[in-house]
């Protein structure tokens, strides 16, 4: 392995063990807020425990996130010191407000883990709200930075300087709406179906089912809800990606020469030597319809991008296929879900229904995973789209194998570790959650 | 605008220092502490910064975004060449976060927590040494930035006694900005009187590793001397730091623990101006006699003035906040935390 690959490969560590837990950063406190205002309505205590249970598992995550966060602030620079020099100044704006945004994250957590009994009752529900809302707040403000790098803006690029820099306007820049959107619904998504899943488990093996009942119904609901939308804001963004990146969507689609009525490729096996895809399946016009709303409209294959300027195909391809193979997936045990929720009640108690929450447990992470992978690695070899190229960003301190192998093992261990805690803490739901 | 930036940036340093240093400073103890009294230590200390746990390290974010954002040049010279303490600091910081939390949340109390503790205490003793190490270094004229060989780019650029002194200068500033801290968390005497005699183990402790400081800057050939002593607000500081501590002592002889956090803290603050003086606006002195400058290498205007308003505006929003989530776990007693 090469330092280049491993500083990549380190970097792609570090943001797909972080997104875990920034996922469920942002959206466990609204899941935690829910229950907790039926405890507050219906006094049951019931809702309390779920409340409990699940702010210390918000805790456990918040840390972890926390940590790995500020690993990855200073990973940019440790890794890519010549794109942070230019990109550092224009695209800081987000990662500044996203300052604020923890500060008022990590402030509220102290004040709602630490805070019962000693406040207010609602106004210590609220600042179980502002955790979940400043959260959500940080993940979008990011993503405006990543939004930035697939679609720069806010400066002139002229002989190779960075001229005429405005913040703002990098900030507000095309991609992030789509991106935004897409990552906050995929949150939801992947922390909904997760949480549910092991609920739903629970249920199975018959501990505490009141108890599980209730949790479940609660991750299930927001879960179902958003993989019932992700679709259609995934549509917006690879109309997006049309516009700005052609060569991502090509590589996405393993889509190699310009035609009109372009064919959707699903499955397959991209050749990228001979140009070709072997057994897929083709659903002609439905690539130029999902790319620009058009059954017959152009659109632009690998054949009209310099070989020089591909990003990998088959990795991007495979990625977008699980990404959109899980969506589909996802939305179909939503419907499920909400068809047994409005006509079939029966269905509600029915083991098959949880067996189907169990199986779905990772399908989310996985969807964001790969959703991760198509943006990053399809945006190659560029680090900032069309101006700055990944392998001259890379730091250039050798040796660097050696510190993926090192972050490689750390990260690992934490993931075991992180695992473990949960399973002690449902082990114990019984015991601390009696009554 | 730029100077309200810089101030920030030195604001959030010094409360990095102050409360992070605390709460390093409390794992650091807990590696001092007999293994009877450990336990009490580790409740003292839950109770006293559990709260506020996360917010403090939120400062040393603070600290590198401002960076980053306001001043690349001088981010990326540190992180390409200080790479390796930064990565063993980010070790550190990971270790320690992670174990603090598990520790504390681990449903099941078994001899899991013989794991997590060291963990805790070893990693928050290297995270400051580092820290510590990568200030130094900083200042030291250790980095190269035309070396050609892997050692002088990238490892004598912060292995030096120097940045070794002023790492083990900052870890027992920790210890001792904790033990002073935990004085006023406990609710019986006999604690009280053994976290004073830790406040006085680690000032000792403090003030060796100054001397070591002087004397590998001297052995180094860094003006540490005149830095220090070459200007009046140096001067004054450090006499203002040297009386703090005079009457620490005199205090803590007394039973008198009401004024020790406030002159812990003035000490400190004292300290880091001192060291910082002298050098603003030159926060990375090189090896060819070139430095960084805060005001020469800052980034382009625009830039200074958003992430000065963004700086402005977070504190208007997390100030009140904050002082209200101390006050009211101050006030009503943290003792009675879970
Ligand atoms: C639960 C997760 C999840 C699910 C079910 C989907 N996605 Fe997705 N997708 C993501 C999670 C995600 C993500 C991880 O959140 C990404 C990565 C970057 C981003 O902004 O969102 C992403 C990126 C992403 C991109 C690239 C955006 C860019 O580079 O700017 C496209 C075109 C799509 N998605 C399209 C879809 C379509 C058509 C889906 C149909 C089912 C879909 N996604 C389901
Ligand atoms: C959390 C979700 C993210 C995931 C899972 C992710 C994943 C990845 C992957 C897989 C790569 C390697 C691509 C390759 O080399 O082929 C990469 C590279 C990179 N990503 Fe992301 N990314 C995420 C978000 C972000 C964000 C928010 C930023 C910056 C603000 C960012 C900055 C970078 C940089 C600087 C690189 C290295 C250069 C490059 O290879 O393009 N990423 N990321
Ligand atoms: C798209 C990718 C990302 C998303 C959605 C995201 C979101 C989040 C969220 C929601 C948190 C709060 C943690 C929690 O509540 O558990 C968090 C923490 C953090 N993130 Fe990310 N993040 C992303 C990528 C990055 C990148 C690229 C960086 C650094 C450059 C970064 C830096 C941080 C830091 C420093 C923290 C810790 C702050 C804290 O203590 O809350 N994140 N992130």
């Amino acid at each position: 392995m090469d330092d280049f690959i491993a500083a990549r490969s380190q970097m792609a560590l570090s943001l797909g063990f972080h997104i875990i837990f920034s996922c469920i950063g942002m959206v466990m406190p609204f899941f935690m807020a829910v229950s907790h205002y039926y405890y507050l309505r219906t006094n049951e205590n019931v809702y309390k425990n779920v409340t409990k249970a699940w702010s210390k598992g918000v805790a456990i995550f918040f840390a972890t996130g926390a940590v790995s966060g500020t690993v990855l602030s200073f990973e940019l620079g440790l890794l890519w010191p010549e794109f942070m020099k230019h990109a550092g100044p224009i695209f800081g704006m987000p990662f500044s407000l996203e300052g604020t945004a923890f500060f008022i994250e990590a402030i509220a957590l102290g004040f709602y883990l630490y805070g019962w009994d000693r406040f207010n009752k609602w106004f210590h529900w609220f600042t179980g709200v502002i955790v979940g809302v400043s959260g959500l707040a940080s993940g979008i403000l990011v993503v405006a930075a990543n939004a930035w790098m697939n679609s720069p803006a806010g400066f002139d690029y002229v002989n190779g300087e960075y001229i005429n820099i405005d913040p703002i306007k990098a900030m507000f820049n095309d991609a992030w709406f789509s991106q935004a959107l897409h990552m906050t619904i995929a949150a939801f998504v992947a922390t909904g179906f997760a949480v549910a899943g092991v609920h739903a488990l629970m249920i199975l093996k018959g501990n505490n089912v009141l108890f599980h009942s209730k949790s479940f119904k609660i991750a299930a609901l927001f879960g179902c809800t958003a993989a019932l939308i992700q679709p259609l804001s995934g549509d917006i963004s690879a109309k997006d990606v049309a516009e700005r990146q052609p060569a991502k969507l090509a590589a996405m689609e393993a889509h190699f020469h310009t035609e009109k009525s372009a064919a959707l490729i699903v499955g397959g096996i991209p050749d990228e030597e001979k140009q070709e895809v072997k057994y897929a399946v083709k659903l002609p016009g439905f690539l130029s319809f999902l790319a620009h709303g058009d059954f017959s409209s152009e659109v632009t294959g690998l054949d009209r991008i310099p070989k020089k300027d591909h990003p990998p195909v088959a990795i991007t391809h495979y990625a977008f296929q699980i990404m959109v193979g899980t969506g589909m997936l996802m939305m179909l045990v939503a419907a499920i879900y909400f068809l047994a929720l409005w006509k079939k009640r029966d269905w509600l108690s029915h083991p098959l229904l949880f067996k189907l929450f169990v199986i779905a447990t990772p399908l989310g992470f996985i969807a964001v995973e790969a959703g991760w992978t198509v943006t990053e690695v399809g945006r190659q070899p560029w680090i900032i789209n069309g101006i700055m190229r990944t392998a001259d960003a890379v730091t250039p301190m050798p040796g660097i194998v050696y510190s993926f192998y090192t972050f490689s093992a750390v990260y690992a261990s934490l993931a075991v570790f992180v695992a473990f805690m949960l399973y002690r803490q449902i082990k114990m739901v019984g015991r601390l959650y009696n009554d | 605008m730029l100077y309200v930036v810089i101030t920030y940036l030195w604001a959030s340093i010094l409360l990095y220092l102050l409360l992070g240093g605390a709460d390093f400073g409390a794992g650091i103890i807990e590696l001092f502490t007999s293994r009877k009294n450990k336990g009490v230590t580790r409740k003292t200390l839950y109770s006293a910064i559990g709260p506020i746990w996360e917010a403090n390290h939120m400062w040393l974010i603070i600290a590198i975004v401002i960076l980053f954002v306001g001043f690349p040049v001088i981010y990326t010279t540190m992180s390409v060449h200080l790479h390796i303490p930064l990565t063993v600091m980010l070790l550190g910081i990971i270790a320690r976060g992670t174990a603090f939390t598990f520790r504390h949340y681990d449903a099941v109390e078994d001899d899991m927590q013989n794991l997590y503790n060291p963990i805790f205490a070893w990693s928050s003793f290297i995270t400051p040494l580092f820290l510590g190490i990568i200030a130094g270094s900083a200042v030291s004229g250790h980095i190269d930035t035309k070396a050609t060989s892997f050692l002088d780019a990238y490892i004598f650029s912060w292995l030096h006694w120097f940045a070794v002194a002023v790492g083990l200068f900052t870890a027992a500033i920790c210890g001792f900005l904790a033990s002073v801290y935990l004085i006023g968390e406990t609710d019986n005497d006999h604690d009280r009187l053994r976290f004073a005699h830790k406040a006085q183990f680690f000032n000792i402790a403090a003030v060796l590793c100054g001397i070591l400081v002087f004397a590998a800057a001297f052995a180094e050939n860094i003006p540490l001397l005149d830095w220090v002593f070459g200007n009046w607000v140096g001067r004054i500081a450090i006499l203002f730091a040297t009386l703090s501590l005079v009457l620490m002592w005199y205090l803590l002889y007394q039973g008198r623990i009401g004024l020790l956090r406030p002159l812990a803290g003035f000490q400190v603050t004292m300290i880091l101006i001192t060291t910082t003086y002298r050098h603003f606006p030159n926060i990375v002195l090189l090896k060819n006699g070139g430095y960084l400058s805060l005001l020469e290498h800052s980034g382009h205007e625009k830039t200074v003035y958003t992430l000065g308003m963004a700086l402005l505006l977070g504190s208007i929003l997390i100030l009140p906040a904050l002082f209200y989530l101390i006050y009211s776990f101050q006030k009503k007693g943290a003792s009675q935390a879970h």
